[in-house]
């Protein structure tokens, strides 16, 4: 499979803190990769350096294109899209007006029309809450609202967030169930960040192993979930 | 495709109660036309002073509703709107005293030269937030009356005695009073600028400036141009001031730069507050109350109407924390209950 992104050398640093050390890995076409590691390794940053979010340097490629020097918005116009820690709710706005805002930059209004059903099709609960404001919803429904929104991109890259923070285990495992739909029916590559390593590595063909910035392990996900080693060691479970 | 949890499925049941949304009640068409007919045929009925400070209702709701644009819907802080308003009572006053300009086109005048000064104030402003954002403005608005009062200008400005305009008549030999005729101007005006302000807000471009208010993290993810929106807002909000500045130097007949110092600024926030953060139509409840509280509080005492007026604007804070959008909804949701029974 080829690579959809492709990250060489990633520096990346908050004014005068270097937070990423010169990561490189990459996600596959259609592909699911994580990056995993404890609190303070670098996931959220190397998330928001791929969209532009901090100072970076290095060579992030997207669909054979060099982004490391393109703004957010260029960013998502290509087709990624972010679905950030803590969810990103527009709060004061209504859960359908959340949905169409992931679509803003999209010029093709009625196919715009049958994403929203579409959304609503993985997550009921979103249409019989479309009027209500988004940010008095639950924070699974926040959680699945951040991913439908996502989803109105149309994106070919998902980049998420730790979806399973503050969730409970049955509302993870539905969300992971439809993450993987939408991987396998969508052909959505998903590059996912996870406290949750078990859950991680039973979605991702790929995984990467964070430590302060740096990565220390790589390998294909079924191979580290085998290895008793690997998982004591580094995952702890 | 997974089914939805109990979990969820529970949730839905209960109905869930909104923090915040916007009162239907004065969206309703009746109303809003019941409220029209009352305002066209308010001026017949009433002193002609009192159709002067009516019209400078009118005034200050549009103010209020440029800064509302900005705070309320982008959630950019501005005490510095007494600059802009200054700017644009300038702006038709220099062109009616200098260039005899006729007073209705000093308006898209005075509107665009703030709409560009707010846009290139927005420009590097917009890299502050929150209270950093206030005291820039801040300093804009302790700036402007003495920039107005330079010498080298004094031949535009008329330095310190400002500039004195003439009442216009109505026209095509209406049978109205000069205040009446202004009162229906500006009405025809206030309108106009209430509906842009209103499909703005429920445009894409409205939207997306309330994104960014809301979380502009989330919003620069989902493509928005954060810089261009932020600074695009500052234009529209000193537009709609500008405009009111505008109005209110034809309507008061003079400008002089005592009349916009940064006192004028807090008016128009405290008119924001009152009518309710963002909420559009909150702008006449506002500016009904910028205009005649201040006159209500000096009526019961002369030497303390400062204090009298301060006083009730922290009891209408308690009681209405937000603002008469909050009373609008609370009256609706009692009709509304009404009916049901």
């Amino acid at each position: 499979m080829t690579a959809l992104l492709d990250v060489y050398g990633l520096h990346a640093s908050y004014g005068p803190t270097r937070v990423l050390h010169g990561l490189s890995f990459s996600v596959s076409d259609r592909g699911v990769t994580t990056l995993l590691g404890g609190n303070g390794a670098g996931k959220t940053t190397t998330l928001r350096a791929i969209c532009g979010m901090v100072a970076r340097t290095g060579e992030i490629t997207f669909a054979g294109q060099t982004i490391t020097r393109s703004s957010t918005e260029h960013i998502a116009r290509l087709g990624v899209a972010h679905v950030p820690d803590g969810r990103g709710t527009f709060t004061r706005l209504t859960v359908e007006e959340n949905l169409e805002l992931g679509a803003i930059t999209r010029r093709d209004r009625n196919d715009v029309v049958d994403d929203l059903e579409r959304v609503f099709g993985y997550f009921p609960v979103l249409q019989k809450r479309r009027g209500q404001q988004a940010g008095t919803l639950s924070g699974g429904e926040q959680q699945m609202l951040a991913i439908g929104r996502a989803l109105m991109l149309r994106p070919r890259l998902m980049l998420l967030d730790e979806p399973s923070f503050g969730l409970a285990p049955r509302l993870v495992h539905e969300l992971f169930d439809i993450l993987t739909t939408l991987n396998k029916r969508e052909g959505v590559s998903l590059l996912l960040v996870e406290q949750n390593a078990a859950l991680a590595l039973e979605l991702a063909d790929h995984a990467y192993l964070l430590e302060t910035g740096r990565i220390v392990f790589s390998g294909a996900a079924r191979e580290i979930r085998e290895d008793e080693k690997i998982r004591r060691s580094y995952l702890g479970y | 495709m997974p089914a939805p949890s109990e979990e969820m499925m529970e949730a839905i049941a209960e109905p869930a109660v909104p923090e915040v949304s916007a009162p239907r009640l004065v969206g309703h068409r009746s109303v809003i036309f019941a409220t029209l007919a009352i305002a066209l045929v308010l001026p017949f009925l009433v002193q002609s002073f009192l159709t002067f400070q009516l019209t400078l209702v009118l005034v200050y709701a549009i103010a209020i509703i440029g800064l509302n644009l900005l705070t309320g819907f982008n959630g950019q802080f501005s005490l510095g709107h007494s600059a802009f308003y200054a700017l644009g009572a300038y702006v038709a006053a220099m062109l009616m005293d200098k260039v005899n300009f006729p007073y209705a086109a000093t308006l898209p005048v005075a509107g665009i030269a703030c709409f560009v000064f707010g846009f290139l104030f927005g420009l590097p402003a917009l890299r502050l937030e929150g209270v950093y954002l206030a005291l820039a403005t801040f300093a804009l608005a302790v700036a402007t009356p003495q920039i107005l009062k330079l010498s080298p200008l004094e031949y535009w400005t008329g330095g310190v005695q400002g500039i004195v305009i003439s009442k216009p008549d109505a026209p095509y030999g209406l049978p109205l009073t000069q205040d009446q005729w202004l009162y229906f101007f500006t009405l025809l005006v206030t309108v106009i600028m209430t509906l842009l302000a209103h499909n703005l807000v429920a445009s894409r471009t409205g939207r997306a400036m309330m994104a960014i208010r809301d979380n502009p993290t989330a919003a620069r993810s989902m493509g928005i141009n954060i810089a261009l929106y932020k600074s695009l807002t500052f234009g529209v909000s000193a537009l709609y001031t500008g405009v009111a500045g505008a109005l209110g130097a034809i309507v008061v007949q003079f400008v002089a730069p005592d009349s916009f110092t940064f006192f004028l600024s807090i008016t128009l926030l405290v008119g924001l507050v009152v009518g309710g953060v963002g909420w559009i139509p909150g702008a006449f409840f506002g500016g009904a109350f910028v205009l005649f509280v201040p006159n209500f509080a000096e009526s019961i005492s002369k030497g303390l109407s400062g204090a009298v007026y301060g006083v009730m604007i922290i009891l209408l804070i308690f009681m209405l924390p937000t603002g008469a959008a909050g009373l609008v909804r609370a009256v609706t949701q009692r009709l509304r209950g009404q009916n049901i029974r």
